[in-house]
């Protein structure tokens, strides 16, 4: 679902992402987990098409990243880390409009909304603005923006940030569930190690814009004799991902 | 098409869920018909059918001119990537919302004529209608112009750096007092600027049959303006923003 190689992108003198090899087969839930600043959103924004990568190759949802961007696009679902509705904005208004452009009709894209939003325990939240919304609300409001047109591919970045752990549970029940009805591959990044643990069938760690480590999380326990990911990440980085994560 | 209809549809249901705004969005040049045209008319300078048509044209820079504040904020709460993550060509989005600017200029436009007429301006209707159209394809390069302008400076200079462009245009143009008065280096350098032309084609348009030359050089420039304004705020558009 996802071949890179040695996909780099500088700003400037800073180089964000130094070539990173990945992997994603149909219907894997994979995790990109480093601490801020590693290059996973430049990373993300790359592989959505919203960045122009500096060198490397990428077919993303069996579409070449560099020749079909179109057509990454059609297949692909992203939510960004920053939000996607301002304050003012209707709810029920911005899904709908977001579900025509990926090309359902009018009264498809009200029934997918309605649908969507009960799923994430948000019915009835089409008539509120987004500034009404607490964060967490608004946050499965971006969730949504990623699956209405149930995309193949999903990305989320930092997608349970600021979420309750009910609604985060929430949130991972239901992005299995999406791999369990419709085959999703969904391509995450999270600062919560457990929570990489508990729901990705295999990890990627990011740091200073390489990959330092990935496969399952029993085989990256394993190779570390760790019996955490904190661990394992602390062995692999040097570092804690988070202030006291590993202790 | 779907996905243009969809996206003007969207931008026209949330400007007119804001009336005001569309009211206001015409404030300056309707303060200068109510407050500034009495006198004007009697100035023994021109009549009404000479102010309304440079009114027009200010409103086209003001009004649309500094539309490129939505932009702005859509690109700080990550709207713009959502949008730029579907399918829809990049020129379709910037076209949506140029097309709902071009809507809410034509109302401000046709308020500006009605109550021109209710002051007294005598024009020719064919003149009028021809001139709103020449005035929304012109709005249709301003609004573009606009937001290529907010996707390029720093998010808190665009609206003291658009405004601050606008009032020398808009004088340059002769909307406000014809540049037939004007000093010998302040005519040239008004022929510069294509908003003189459209003015001029405007007030020839209200004043008479829709043939001279006057009225061919301000469709020209005008036609100039929108293809190089919209090829510009597309060629931003598709620009991806780190
Ligand atoms: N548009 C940009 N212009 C300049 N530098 C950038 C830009 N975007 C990211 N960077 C830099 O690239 C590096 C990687 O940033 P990135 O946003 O990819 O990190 P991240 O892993 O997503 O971090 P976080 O966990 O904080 O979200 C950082 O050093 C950042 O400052
Ligand atoms: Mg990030």
């Amino acid at each position: 679902m996802i071949h890179v190689r040695g996909l780099t992108r500088s700003f400037g003198a800073v180089e964000a992402v130094r070539g990173v090899d990945i992997d994603v087969s149909k219907g894997e839930i994979v995790g990109f987990v480093g601490p801020n600043g590693a290059g996973k959103t430049t990373t993300l924004r790359m592989l959505t098409t919203l960045l122009r990568p500096t060198s490397g190759t990428a077919t993303v949802a069996d579409c070449d990243l560099f020749t079909d961007p179109a057509g990454v696009r059609r297949r692909i679902g992203y939510v960004a880390q920053g939000g996607t509705v301002g304050p003012f904005s209707g709810v029920g208004e911005e899904l709908v409009l977001q579900a025509r452009l990926y090309g359902l009709s009018r009264s498809e894209a009200r029934e997918r909304v309605t649908r969507l939003l009960e799923e994430l325990d948000l019915a009835g939240g089409e008539k509120r603005t987004a500034g009404q919304l607490s964060g967490g609300q608004k946050r499965r409001v971006d969730i949504a923006m990623g699956l209405l047109h149930r995309p193949e591919l999903l990305f989320l970045d930092e997608p349970t940030t600021g979420l309750d752990p009910q609604s985060r549970t929430n949130l991972w029940g239901h992005v299995r569930r999406l791999r369990a009805e419709s085959g999703m591959t969904v391509f995450l990044t999270t600062h919560y190690l457990e929570e990489a643990d508990a729901l990705c069938d295999r990890i990627l760690i990011i740091d200073d814009g390489t990959i330092v480590a990935s496969g399952t999380p029993a085989e990256l326990k394993a190779a570390h004799d760790a019996g955490t990911l904190d661990e394992v990440f602390l062995a692999v980085t040097g570092r804690e991902l988070r202030e006291g994560a590993a202790a | 098409m779907t996905a243009l209809a969809a996206l003007t549809g969207h931008y026209l249901r949330t400007s007119f869920a804001n009336r005001f705004a569309i009211v206001f969005g015409a404030i300056q040049p309707l303060f200068y018909l109510v407050i500034f045209g009495p006198l004007f008319s009697r100035s023994g300078v021109g009549s009404w059918d000479t102010l309304v048509p440079g009114l027009l044209v200010q409103l086209a820079l003001m009004s649309s001119g500094l539309v490129g504040f939505g932009v702005v904020f859509d690109q700080r709460f990550g709207v713009l990537e959502r949008l730029r993550v579907t399918p829809a060509a990049r020129s379709t989005l910037l076209l949506g919302r140029v097309l709902k600017d071009s809507v809410v200029l034509l109302i401000q436009a046709a308020g500006i004529i009605v109550l021109g007429y209710a002051f007294g301006m005598r024009a020719e209707p064919v003149g009028v209608v021809l001139g709103l159209l020449l005035i929304t394809v012109l709005s249709i390069g301003m609004a573009a112009l606009s937001y290529a302008a907010a996707l390029t400076i720093r998010m808190e200079l665009f609206a003291p750096v658009m405004s601050t462009l606008v009032i020398p245009l808009m004088l340059l143009s002769g909307a406000l007092l014809p540049m037939s008065l004007a000093p010998a280096w302040l005519d040239v350098v008004s022929r510069f600027t294509p908003f003189r032309y459209a003015v001029e084609a405007l007030r020839a348009l209200f004043a008479g049959p829709p043939t001279s030359p006057t009225v061919l050089w301000g469709v020209l420039v005008t036609l100039v303006f929108v293809a190089v304004g919209f090829t510009i705020g597309t060629k931003v558009y598709q620009r991806e923003n780190t």
